[in-house]
């Protein structure tokens, strides 16, 4: 187990620096190929030759390539210093860049949106793990019935309806219509009750498009392991049939949901962009939105490492407890 | 073929209809069709039997026969967690030890599975669940049924895996299925399915999925622990060499019903069966070379939907033209008894078949 | 200059504008009857607002403002600051010398005194402006507010390699030459080596400008002309927490998400003439849906769009059925027109130019753009109404908003004959890809020009890359982009702060040109010369006349609309108007509550 955890450890790690590389590179050199000058994309539109030399020299964009690479890979543990016009910029480490539109290390940015971005994800999982696991084992244990019938309809709107459909409907009825919810964000710190207000739609919204695809997989899974043999020896020695279920049968019927959770969570982590939009949140997703509005490219390069390394975490995540559900699997 | 020393005392009359159950085991009429799309399928279609205490019964067949349909009917697990799917027909009776399962609360029958009757399966590796250690699984199955603490159970769990020849017990009831061989996995199935004491042991092809050196240490596991544990055995197998080493009587399925049935060397050497004739000519035999066998049975199981009128076995028999007015393709012949609690189910009269085996197939075998 | 002001937020509006212009036009004209009933519910009624004070008398001290938007500004910083509302709302924070007048529709757009004691004393040459301040007047710390200090504000302006982003004028018009390097490489000890402005004492600025510029004090009222102190400069990172010379401070700024105003103590009402700093407290807050935005406008959230740039299709359909009487439908003083590049035969010929606008379908174009109410009139002339000297629809060369405003086939047949191309040309018109209403004028004058036998190819370029790709008249001319679509709005509202860069030679540059009809007519340069050594307003007026008759006279242009847009206003909303200062957006700064909460 523990030998498992290491190469797996190791394995992120060498991802993790093979993914800064290829995003820098993305953000950085193909720009440079295509013949667009990053110093001008990051002083904007109306770029002042002046503010564009400047630039160029606080990013050492006139530096190789190399040189620039091992900058952000330096920046990223000792921090980094931007000079350049008579002012001096100082991003402390970890630096993921800084931001020229809006003047801020895009570190704090980062973890100012992050935890946003976290509930968000974590609060539809949660829901979508209960409503759409819970839905997929009774259609499967009730197949052919109209429950079955009928939750699979419903699943299968729920994947195809698009999140700013969905988002919208919800805020028009419940928000702007009944007025039940005031679906406006409020941070955790200023009101648990108004927090909670902010955040119900949004999850709803999102985990009732999980729960469809969460339902589905497990109706098929469920139903598949409901066949094996080991099933029928746990009713053999005379299980309760909850039991059987409960425990046996979802034992090996999470498997599968759980990779499906760790991809999810870490996509999901590195901004719900349609979500956060419809519904004004300001985790990343939003504020990456705002970034490609504004041209603002080193919180794009922020965001997207980030979320490399969300998908890279939930991945060794999944891996570990994949490695607890499975005991076969600590051998690989 | 090893010397058949045990007599044949439980197999009784065919039985008909109403009470008195005196066996400890005792099937009537036993019926399981399963409706499907293509129409009724009828794995077991009127199957009666009894088996005593400390008794082993094999049920021998092809694949297909009904013989795994009938263990599962036994165990009440055609209507357990049968979720949305179209439920199995079950009719007839089974009496366990004076109850009448089909008829009993479902969860009483739950609570007589792995106390009153356990089970053991073809594939050990798939019948055991690969998540969970191998204690563990054996602790659950004791525990379900003796409300004691995990640590006495997981301390019964080493006994039992002690004592069904797994070595190292203590630090093998720790490990996963998959960190078992094959034969070890089958002992530690035996092991959970033992570590109740039931009355009554369903082995369904016990040895089927294990190398042949090994198929032969599990039976005689199997056959200590009864002698040990003193329980009625029923062992489902389609080779009649498994059977010889162990059965008592030995009921041979054909098409979902019984086409004969005996103590064991009557089978096994006064067979009144075709089918029978078939089976024992289909048995590897080590003394034998491979082209002196004669050829088992030709053609292939009958659809259980529409089972062929008449003897079910008909269109394969050799000798279905014997019985006169073509009544072996119009009526289905009933058992009629062919010497002391020997059975069998075939149009054609004593002699011709006495006659056919003394003459045509026993000089082959 | 201003093109870039357009928020994301008038993308998305534009976006579905086309589809619902049908189904607004309705709505507009259901609920025409009842301008003023909105009383009931205390909303001032439909245009209530628009160029004149609604419920001026309702103001109350206290309370909290609460501003929406779906676009945070480019930057708080006075001196980098271009979006028109941060202008606005920069007034919050930032005092000057002079500033536009509180006050509705065209007065607004006057210059009033704020940190001096009266407008300028300008020399008979117009190349010396003196300022006296005022007493009393201080920053957020209690210190006087000197002149040195809006020396050093406006120096600020020179370091462009630092604080890029905002208008350059100043630089342009104390400095022509480029030979001040900007405070941060000032190598005076003072940093003030600005030769073009001095500070005798701390009550007296003094400008010298090269050149005589009579829009010079517009330009002073623009925020990049804001004190700025020295110690409190934090350079490129001032946006984020700017030093506070006005009535209210920042509390806290989290960019993209909220902005909060408090109450600057140490501001005093009797040394600002200007503004009445009615609310306690102004809180800004970002929405990336604006429709949600809208929709949380109307529940009562909030009391308007900080944005000021009209309410999403959808939640503009809601307010016009029910809350009319919330809705303001000012003119945004931009133009939305077609440009046609003279260096792309055949537009050399005027003919030809004026083939296409005789040809062109002006009804559809407006249509293209949201209809009367959402996208404006019809465009007939380029001067923005908001402009002195502007004569709106009554200045209609070629009939665009009468009898022709569907177009004239014939007209157009024959100026092309005369351009000696009787049977019609082949051409290329370029177009923002970002921008659907853009986008929708450009296939509506396609359709049009089909029928007198012009056959134009759309080109959608990428819309963030606008200045290289038609800012460069050698790529216009090489890619054949006879008609380009496009937009303008004044940085203020005078003819030089519309139309200087559009039509002086002088502003045809290699790259970041935005002379796109490449106007090289002596006249209008000359109109120009004497427009900025004229001091006289009426004269003003006059030339400013005279140049939009002659760009409209040579034919370079085709114009859409007089763009106009619908603002909500919330009902507890007092002392509210729209303002040509800036562009026909609510005047932030003397906005009050009815209901102090």
């Amino acid at each position: 187990m523990l030998a498992y955890l290491i190469r797996r450890l190791f394995a992120a790690a060498v991802m993790l620096v093979v993914i800064i590389v290829v995003v820098f590179g993305i953000f950085f050199l193909v720009p440079k190929w295509a013949g667009v000058d990053v110093a001008t994309s990051f002083v904007g539109k109306q770029a002042d030759p002046a503010a564009v030399e400047a630039v160029a020299q606080k990013l050492k964009l006139d530096e190789p390539i190399i040189v620039q690479v091992w900058e952000f890979f330096k920046g990223l543990f000792v921090g980094r210093t931007y000079a350049g016009g008579g002012d001096v910029t100082q991003c402390s480490a970890p630096c993921f860049g800084y931001s020229f539109r809006s003047e801020q290390a895009i570190w704090p940015v980062l973890t100012d949106r992050f935890p946003v971005t976290l509930a968000l994800a974590l609060g539809a999982a949660v829901l979508w793990l209960i409503f759409g696991v819970a839905a997929g084992v009774l259609s499967a244990l009730k197949r052919g019935s109209i429950w079955d019938r009928g939750a699979m309809v419903v699943a299968l709107g729920g994947v195809s309806l698009p999140i700013y459909f969905t988002g919208l409907l919800s805020l028009a009825i419940f928000s702007y219509g009944l007025g039940w919810i005031d679906a406006q964000y409020v941070p955790l710190e200023d009101s648990f009750t108004g927090w909670l207000g902010g955040m119900i739609l949004p999850w709803i919204t999102l985990a009732f498009l999980y729960a469809a695809m969460y339902a589905r997989i497990t109706r098929a899974t469920m139903l598949e392991i409901l066949g094996e043999d080991y099933i029928r020896t746990a009713r053999a020695k005379g299980l309760k049939e909850q039991t059987v279920i409960g425990k046996h049968a979802m034992r090996s019927t999470m498997t599968p949901i759980l990779t499906m959770l760790g991809m999810d969570l870490g996509a999901l982590i590195g901004g719900a962009i349609l979500t956060e939009t419809t519904f004004s949140l300001p985790g990343l997703g939003q504020a990456v939105l705002q970034a490609i509005k504004n041209q603002d490219l080193p919180i794009i390069l922020g965001v997207t490492l980030i979320t490399s390394l969300a998908v890279l975490l939930a991945n060794l995540l999944v891996d570990v407890l994949y490695a607890v559900i499975d005991p076969r699997v600590r051998l690989a | 073929m090893t010397e058949l020393s045990k007599t044949g005392a439980a197999v009784g009359e065919p039985v008909s209809g109403s009470p008195a159950p005196t066996a400890f085991l005792e099937v009537r009429d036993l019926k399981v069709h399963f409706p499907t799309d293509d129409g009724l399928v009828k794995s077991v279609d009127g199957l009666s039997f009894t088996l005593e205490k400390g008794k082993t019964l094999g049920i021998v067949g092809e694949s297909g026969s009904g013989k795994s349909v009938t263990s599962l009917g036994i165990m009440g697990l055609h209507t357990a967690g049968q979720y949305g799917k179209r439920k199995a027909q079950i009719s007839g009776e089974i009496w366990l030890d004076g109850t009448e399962l089909l008829s009993a609360d479902p969860d009483h029958v739950r609570k007589l599975r792995g106390r009153e009757m356990a089970m053991i399966f073809q594939d050990p590796l798939s019948a055991l669940h690969p998540y969970y250690t191998i204690g563990q699984q054996i602790v659950e199955a004791y525990r379900i049924h003796h409300d004691v603490d995990k640590k006495t159970a997981k301390r019964r769990a080493v006994e039992m895996l002690d004592r069904v020849g797994i070595p190292q017990p203590d630090k093998r009831v720790d490990n996963y299925p998959h960190e078992f061989s094959g034969g070890m996995r089958q002992r530690a199935m035996i092991a959970m399915s033992l570590v109740n004491n039931p009355e009554l042991l369903i082995a369904d092809e016990p040895t089927t999925a294990l190398d042949v050196t090994v198929q032969a240490q599990i039976l005689d596991l199997i056959r200590d622990l009864q002698k040990e544990f003193g329980s009625a055995v029923i062992i489902i197998t389609h080779d009649l060499g498994v059977v010889a080493e162990l059965s008592d009587d030995i009921l041979v399925m054909y098409g979902g019903r019984c086409v004969e049935r005996g103590p064991a060397e009557k089978v096994f050497y006064e067979p009144r069966h075709p089918y029978t004739w078939g089976l024992l000519g289909s048995m590897p035999r080590l003394d034998r070379d491979q082209q002196e066998r004669l050829i088992p049975v030709k053609g292939s199981p009958p659809s259980l939907i529409n089972i062929p009128s008449g003897c079910a076995f008909n269109p394969r028999c050799p000798y279905a033209d014997l019985p006169k007015d073509n009544v072996t393709r119009t009526v289905r012949p009933e058992l009629t008894e062919v010497g002391s609690k020997h059975w069998a189910a075939c149009h054609m009269t004593q002699e011709q078949r006495q006659r056919i085996w003394t003459e045509e197939i026993a000089p082959k075998l | 200059m201003t093109t870039q002001r357009t928020s994301g937020r008038r993308k998305q509006a534009m976006a579905a504008a086309a589809v619902v212009a049908a189904l607004l036009t309705t709505a507009a004209c259901g609920g025409g009857g009842n301008d003023n009933e909105g009383s009931k519910d205390g909303a001032a009624g439909f245009n209530a607002a628009n160029n004149k004070v609604a419920q001026a008398s309702l103001a109350k001290k206290g309370g909290t403002l609460k501003f929406a938007g779906a676009q945070d500004a480019d930057s708080w910083d006075t001196t980098r600051g271009y979006y028109g509302f941060m202008w606005n709302f920069a007034r919050y924070y930032s005092r000057q010398l002079v500033t536009n007048k509180t006050e509705p529709g065209a007065a607004g757009a006057e210059i009033t005194p704020d940190l001096a004691t009266s407008t300028a004393k300008i020399s008979p040459d117009g190349k010396t402006y003196t300022y006296t301040l005022r007493d009393g007047i201080t920053w957020e710390d209690g210190k006087p507010i000197t002149s040195k200090d809006i020396k050093y504000g406006i120096e600020r302006v020179w370091a462009q390699d630092v604080l890029s982003g905002g208008p350059v004028y100043l630089k342009d018009m104390l400095d022509p030459k480029g030979e001040y390097q900007g405070p941060y490489k000032d190598k005076s000890a003072d940093k003030l080596g600005l030769k073009a402005i001095e500070t005798p004492d701390d009550k007296t600025i003094v400008f010298k400008l090269p050149q005589a510029n009579s829009d010079f004090e517009e330009v002073l009222a623009l925020v990049s002309a804001s004190p700025v102190r020295q110690d409190k400069d934090t350079k490129s990172k001032y946006g984020l927490r700017p030093f506070s010379s006005g009535p209210y401070k920042f509390e806290s700024y989290d960019p993209g998400k909220s902005l909060t105003l408090v109450r600057n103590t140490e501001w005093k009402q009797d040394s600002d003439p200007v503004r009445k700093a009615y609310p306690d407290k102004i809180t800004v807050n970002f929405f990336t849906n604006a429709n949600d935005l809208d929709q949380r406008l109307i529940k009562g959230d909030f009391h308007l769009d900080i944005n000021q740039t009209g309410m999403s299709p959808q939640g503009r359909t809601a307010a016009l059925k029910q809350h009319k009487g919330n809705l303001d439908n000012p003119v945004s003083g931009y133009i939305r027109y077609a440009v046609f590049p003279q260096s792309v035969k055949p537009f050399d010929n005027i003919e030809c130019r004026k083939a296409v606008i005789y040809g062109a379908d002006h009804v559809s174009l407006q249509t293209a753009r949201g209809g009367p109410v959402a996208g404006g009139d019809i465009g007939t002339n380029m001067l923005p109404p908001s402009v002195p000297g502007a004569e709106g629809q009554k200045y209609d060369p070629y009939e665009l908003a009468g009898a022709d405003k569907n177009g004239n086939v014939a007209k157009a047949k024959e100026a092309l004959k005369a351009c000696g191309q009787p049977n019609g040309f082949k051409t290329t018109i370029a177009v923002r890809n970002n921008k659907p209403a853009e986008v929708a004028t450009a296939e509506s004058l396609q359709a049009s020009l089909k029928k007198v036998g012009i056959t134009a190819d759309i080109e959608q370029y990428d819309g963030s890359q606008t200045t290289g790709i038609i800012g460069s008249p050698a790529n216009v001319k090489k890619k054949g982009f006879g008609i380009i679509i496009m937009g303008w709005g004044p940085d203020f509202p005078t003819v030089q702060g519309f139309g200087l860069p559009l039509w002086d030679s002088k502003y045809i540059l290699d790259s970041g040109n935005s002379n796109y009809a490449l106007i090289n007519d002596k006249a209008i340069d000359g109109l120009f010369d004497s427009y900025v050594k004229e001091l006289d307003d009426a004269k003003k007026t006059q030339i400013a006349t005279d140049i939009n008759h002659k760009v409209m006279e040579g034919g370079y242009y085709l114009p859409f609309v007089f763009e106009k847009f619908i603002n909500w206003r919330s009902s507890d909303l007092a002392n509210v108007y729209t303002t040509d200062g800036y562009s026909g957006m609510y005047d932030f700064i003397n906005l009050g509550l009815k209901s102090p909460k």
